[in-house]
This record gives structure tokens, C-alpha cells and sequence, in this order.
């Protein structure tokens, strides 16, 4: 494991990430013992709070509310600063005013995951039965857990019907599990880079990751924070194997190739000699600053359990039968995390179940993570699905003219940074 | 069948005042009854999708390129991104009142096999494509020797798209041999004019530009 040793000891001390997971930087939504999150695993979680960002304003009717889901190491820190890190949100290129996702014209919502690290309920909130950090003690959540928590949220929001519902990778999953659990509620959906279920090899990932977590001695069974640690060396292997699912071949070839790192000859030793090795390397220790290790193995998890035909006798279709939600699936032709096949097996599923579908895939060779990067074809399409969505629930730009004057936008920015 | 024995009723097509339509748009859906569901393979822009949708039409549609799915995708229409050739295998049985193939079958690799399918599909199917028997066909092939090329159809032989030209009679024969029903049948002319009714086959066959049918599953299986 010599060649770890330069992967950087976080700078953010574990002090400030348990503090964000109670006491998040966000707006909380707490919810009793008499508003239990029923779990999958037959738990009946409580008491729970949901951390979420808003932007936009909610329109008279409640009609312009769009629910981004967030996908498995991001969170609800979208389109502003985030408290941990500093760094720029993780999807402003898609959100904002005149942007695909236009706060001009949309209220949009994004809550942490019922099981992350950054607000939500999870495994490094505090156990109300022990004052201690839940840690292992935190029952298993699946993706249909996550999107009961979120549709908790919108009750209390007073929000009945969703514009869209919209997500890559798991927060694809989400969108997936929204319309089959609650189809009535998503008046459209835009799943991206996703799949009704994870494939075998999804799953092997994600166990290589958590085996890298748990091997490290640092995790000591999942109860670091009793002894002021925090298995980082592990969680960083795990971001790197998983990192390297989120590109291509093409894509890292084209960043790095096979150049060196400040070095013109190799080191003959276990060095970060090339550049892909250095930036791996930063991308695993800059992931452990905000993220909880425990987090990581009940998300990983979560998206392995997924698998929405098995819910409904092993027919795909059948979750959505008669469903009356636009969908429109997009897909990138250099995924091979979550491969074009996938998503087809989807439009498919929603063909025989006569649902009202749209699917393009777009070319680039930027792999899985293409979603959050900027691929005007993506955004093209993406804006345009969601103004017709909007025409057709009969949102016009007239319904929005209240919103938009300069002012409460500026007031909106300040409130929200 | 002989070709001469069809007497095929060729319905009026509603003139478009507007000039928003395209004629043989218009003549398709002429062919539809409001309310039915059907599938646009190759749908392009979604022109005729929107002019049935506005007829009260629950359209969807397949197009290979992802610039004509996004155009589709603004205008409202539910538009997959696909080919003619390798998805319609995965549409279910009777998924569809009418599916409508237009100025696409010349450009698939097996129009046999598709043709099978838009039939499998949807209970009737409506098939337009450009006629090779056209004079002007004929005439560049006789007197020029070369492969023809025309307004519609500029491509040169090694760059087109269109690997299975056919004929009116060509098609006639198919439809014949895989027992398919022809309900109507309609050739257009160079100005996308239907060529009079009262004409004999081989007449269509010549001037007639492109062919549009209505097809419906045969009988008895052969």
C-alpha cells in the first residue's frame, strides 16, 4: 500500500462532516416518531430529517416544481457553494436562470438521500438512542426507501403533482422508482445514464469499493468516529476503482495519455510517475473530505438491491402499466457503467406498457460521467422535454412572468449563498 | 394477383388552405381515424406526427438521427431514437392501430422483414416510398446508362442511402407474396398530385413518383 501514502490526509476534519450530517447547512425537514419512514428492510425509521436546496420560486398553483435526485457521491448542494469543500455546486451548469433547468421558470428541489452523509438520516447522523453516530447500527435503505423519503418531503412542501422528476446514474434510479411507485405524482421524467436494475458487474464495483473501505484498518467495523479516525485511505481506493466506471478508455486517453507527471523520465518506484495516476489520486483524497465512509457502503448497497422488475414479478412492464408520465430517457454512447442496452431495455418496457416515451442517446466519448459535464446536446434536449412538459401542463411564460423581474432573483441568490 | 385486376377507391385528400402540410402528410392522414395510436418509423422532424397529433391522433415515433429525435422532443412528441431495421423487433404484437413507414423502406437492409413487422405491430400499416418504375427512372437508365438520380432522390449510387429501390409492381408483388391486404393504394406524381383513379396499373407504375398504401393484415396465412 506504499503507493497510498501520497494520497493526502483530509484536510476537512471529521469534526466538520458530523456537524454537517446533523446540523447541515440547508434547509431541514425533521419528521417524528409519528412519521415513520417505513423501510424496505421492515424498519419503521424514526425520528428522521431530510435536508433539501430550493431555487426558483413555487408557482401559485404548485405546478413548477422540479425534483433533481442526486446521484450516489453528489448530494443536494446543486447550483450553490458547497459548505464542505467550497466547490461550485455540482450540476450549475444545468441549473440556473436561463439554463436547462431555468429558475426563472421552475421550483427546484434537491434533498440528500435518505442513508448520505450531508443532512439526511444516515449512518453518520447521530443515533437518538445512543447520542453516538449510527454507524453499522443504521438499518439497510434501498432506493424505494430514498424516494419515500423524498415523496415525505413534498407532502410537506404541499407539493402534490411534480413538473419532473430528473436524475442520472442513482438519481436515474430514482426517477425510475418515482414514476413506478408513484406515477400519479410525476407529471414527466427524465432518467439519465441509468438502468432498472444493476448488472452484475455494477455489482462486483461496488463490492470491490467496500471491501476497500472495510480493509482498511482505520474503519475499525464501522466505528471510526468513536476513535477520531476515518478509514480515508480505503474510501479513497474505493472513489478511484469507481471513478474509473465514471469515464472511458477514450476519455482518458485523451486527458492524460500516457504523460508524465512533472517528470520527464520514470521514477522506477511506486510514484504517481503518470498524470492518471496523480489524478486519481486527488480525485480519492479530495472525495474523502466530504464524504462518510459508512455512507458510501449503504448507497453502494442500496443502488445493488435496485432492481424494479423483480418488483413487479420479474416484468418490467408491468411497473409501468398505464402510466400517463412523459418520460424522455437519455443515454451517452461511451457509458459503460450504465450502457446504452440498459436504457433501451427501459424505452422498450415503457413501449409495451404504452407509455408516452422519448429516448435519445447521445454521442460523446466522456463516459457515464457525461451527465454532469457540458454536453450541449444533453442540455438541448433536456430543455426541450421540459418546456413541452411545461406547455403541456399548461405553464406558459405568462404564469412565470411574476417571477422573473431582476429583483427577487437577486434576493433568491443572496438568501441561498 | 394481377395488378390490372385492383380496384383500389382512392379517397379525396382534404386540400390544406394553409400550406402547412405536406401533400402526402395529408393523404396518410386521411388514412387514420381520430383517436387510433400510431407509430411513425422514421419520423424525421415530426411534421406528420404533429399534423396527426392535431387531429386528435396519440402519435408516436421512431427516427435514427438524435438531431430529428430532439426537434420531435420540442414540438411535444414522443419520439425513441432507433432504426427501422434492428427495434421494431422489440414493439409487442398489436401495439398499434396504424404504423406508418414513410420514404424509409428503400433505405432499410431488409425491407422483407420490416414490412413483416410494421404488420405485427400495428393492425394496419401505411407504406410510402419513391417508385423506380417512374418514367424519368426508366428513361435515365435507357437513353443515359447510369443509375438514375432525380430531384427527390439526388444521391449518386455510391452515397446513397437507398439500397432497395423497388417499384410499384415490385411492391405490389411483395405484399402478394407475404399475404398482405392492400386496402388502398395511391401514387403520387412528380408535384405530389395523386395520379387519377381511373388509370390502369401500369400506368401508376409510370407516372406515378411514389406510391403510398394502406395494408392491412391477409387472411389465411399462405
Amino acid at each position: 500500500m506504499t503507493n497510498l501514502q501520497s494520497v493526502s490526509s483530509p484536510s476537512i476534519h471529521s469534526e466538520d462532516r458530523a456537524h454537517e450530517a446533523d446540523h447541515p447547512t440547508s434547509t431541514v425537514a425533521k419528521f417524528g416518531v409519528e412519521q415513520p419512514l417505513k423501510l424496505d428492510c421492515g424498519i419503521d425509521l424514526a425520528p428522521i430529517q431530510i435536508a433539501y436546496q430550493t431555487y426558483g420560486e413555487l408557482n401559485a398553483d404548485r405546478s413548477n416544481a422540479i425534483l433533481i435526485c442526486h446521484a450516489l457521491t453528489l448530494d443536494q448542494h446543486v447550483a450553490n457553494v458547497h459548505p464542505l469543500t467550497g466547490k461550485a455546486g455540482w450540476w450549475e451548469i444545468m441549473v440556473g436562470p436561463g439554463r436547462p433547468l431555468d429558475t426563472d421558470k421552475y421550483f427546484i428541489i434537491c434533498s440528500n438521500v435518505i442513508g448520505g452523509c450531508m443532512g439526511s438520516t444516515g449512518p453518520a447522523s447521530t443515533n437518538p438512542a445512543t447520542g453516538k453516530a449510527w454507524g453499522l447500527d443504521f438499518p439497510l435503505i434501498t432506493i424505494p426507501d430514498m424516494v419515500r423519503a423524498q415523496a415525505m418531503l413534498l407532502d410537506r412542501l404541499g407539493i402534490e403533482t411534480l413538473l419532473c422528476v430528473i436524475g442520472g446514474s442513482m438519481g436515474g434510479m430514482q426517477v425510475l422508482q418515482w414514476t413506478a411507485a408513484y406515477p400519479e405524482r410525476v407529471f414527466s421524467a427524465l432518467p439519465v445514464a441509468c438502468s432498472t436494475r444493476h448488472s452484475a458487474q455494477n455489482i462486483a464495483f461496488h463490492e470491490l469499493g467496500r471491501q476497500a473501505v472495510m480493509a482498511d484498518p482505520d474503519w475499525h467495523h464501522g466505528r471510526y468516529f468513536e476513535r477520531n479516525t476515518h478509514p480515508h485511505r480505503g474510501l479513497a481506493v474505493a472513489r478511484m476503482a469507481g471513478h474509473i466506471t465514471y469515464l472511458s478508455d477514450a476519455a482518458l486517453h485523451r486527458k492524460f495519455g500516457r504523460r508524465m507527471q512533472d517528470r520527464e523520465l520514470p521514477t522506477f518506484s511506486f510514484d504517481a510517475d503518470f498524470q492518471v495516476e496523480s489524478y486519481l489520486r486527488y480525485q480519492g483524497s479530495s472525495f474523502v473530505e466530504r464524504f462518510d465512509a459508512n455512507s458510501y457502503l449503504y448507497l453502494t448497497r442500496a443502488m445493488d438491491y435496485f432492481d424494479i422488475a423483480a418488483d413487479h414479478n420479474g416484468v418490467l412492464a408491468q411497473a409501468f402499466r398505464g402510466i400517463k408520465t412523459r418520460f424522455c430517457v437519455v443515454s451517452f454512447t461511451s457509458d459503460w457503467l450504465f450502457p446504452t442496452s440498459e436504457s433501451r431495455a427501459l424505452v422498450h418496457a415503457l413501449n409495451a406498457s404504452s407509455a408516452r416515451v422519448s429516448f435519445a442517446e447521445i454521442e460523446t466519448d466522456r463516459g457515464h460521467d457525461a451527465f454532469l459535464l457540458d454536453v450541449p446536446e444533453f442540455f438541448d434536449i433536456s430543455r426541450a422535454f421540459l418546456e413541452s412538459a411545461g406547455k403541456a401542463r399548461g405553464l406558459d411564460s405568462k404564469a412565470f412572468s411574476s417571477e422573473v423581474d431582476a429583483g427577487s432573483r437577486e434576493e433568491d441568490a443572496s438568501k441561498k449563498t | 394477383m394481377a395488378l390490372q385486376e385492383q380496384s383500389l377507391p382512392l379517397g379525396g385528400v382534404t386540400p390544406d388552405r394553409t400550406g402547412k402540410y405536406r401533400t402526402d402528410h395529408l393523404l396518410v392522414a386521411e388514412m387514420i381515424a381520430a383517436g387510433s395510436k400510431v407509430l411513425d418509423v422514421g419520423c424525421g422532424d415530426g411534421e406528420l406526427l404533429q399534423l396527426l397529433e392535431s387531429r386528435g391522433i396519440d402519435g408516436r415515433g421512431i427516427e435514427l438521427s438524435r438531431e430529428g429525435v430532439n426537434r420531435c422532443v420540442a414540438k411535444g412528441l414522443a419520439v425513441v431514437q432507433g432504426d427501422a431495421d434492428t427495434d421494431l423487433v422489440n414493439y409487442p404484437d398489436d401495439a398499434f392501430d396504424y404504423v406508418i413507414l414513410s420514404q424509409t423502406l428503400q433505405a432499410t437492409r431488409q425491407p422483407k422483414t420490416v414490412l413483416e413487422n410494421l404488420l405485427r405491430i400495428g393492425r394496419r400499416a401505411i407504406v410510402s416510398f419513391p417508385n423506380f418504375g417512374f418514367w424519368k427512372m426508366r428513361l435515365q437508365l435507357l437513353v443515359g446508362g447510369h443509375m438514375p438520380r432525380t430531384e427527390h432522390l439526388p444521391a449518386t449510387w455510391y452515397d446513397t442511402p437507398n439500397i432497395h429501390f423497388c417499384t410499384i409492381k415490385d411492391f405490389v408483388e411483395l405484399c402478394d407474396e407475404i399475404n398482405v391486404k392492400m386496402e388502398r393504394a395511391v401514387a403520387l406524381d412528380l408535384y405530389g398530385r395523386p395520379v387519377p383513379l381511373n388509370l390502369p396499373w401500369w400506368v401508376w407504375n409510370m407516372f406515378g413518383e411514389q406510391g403510398v398504401f394502406l395494408l392491412s393484415r391477409g387472411g389465411a396465412g399462405k
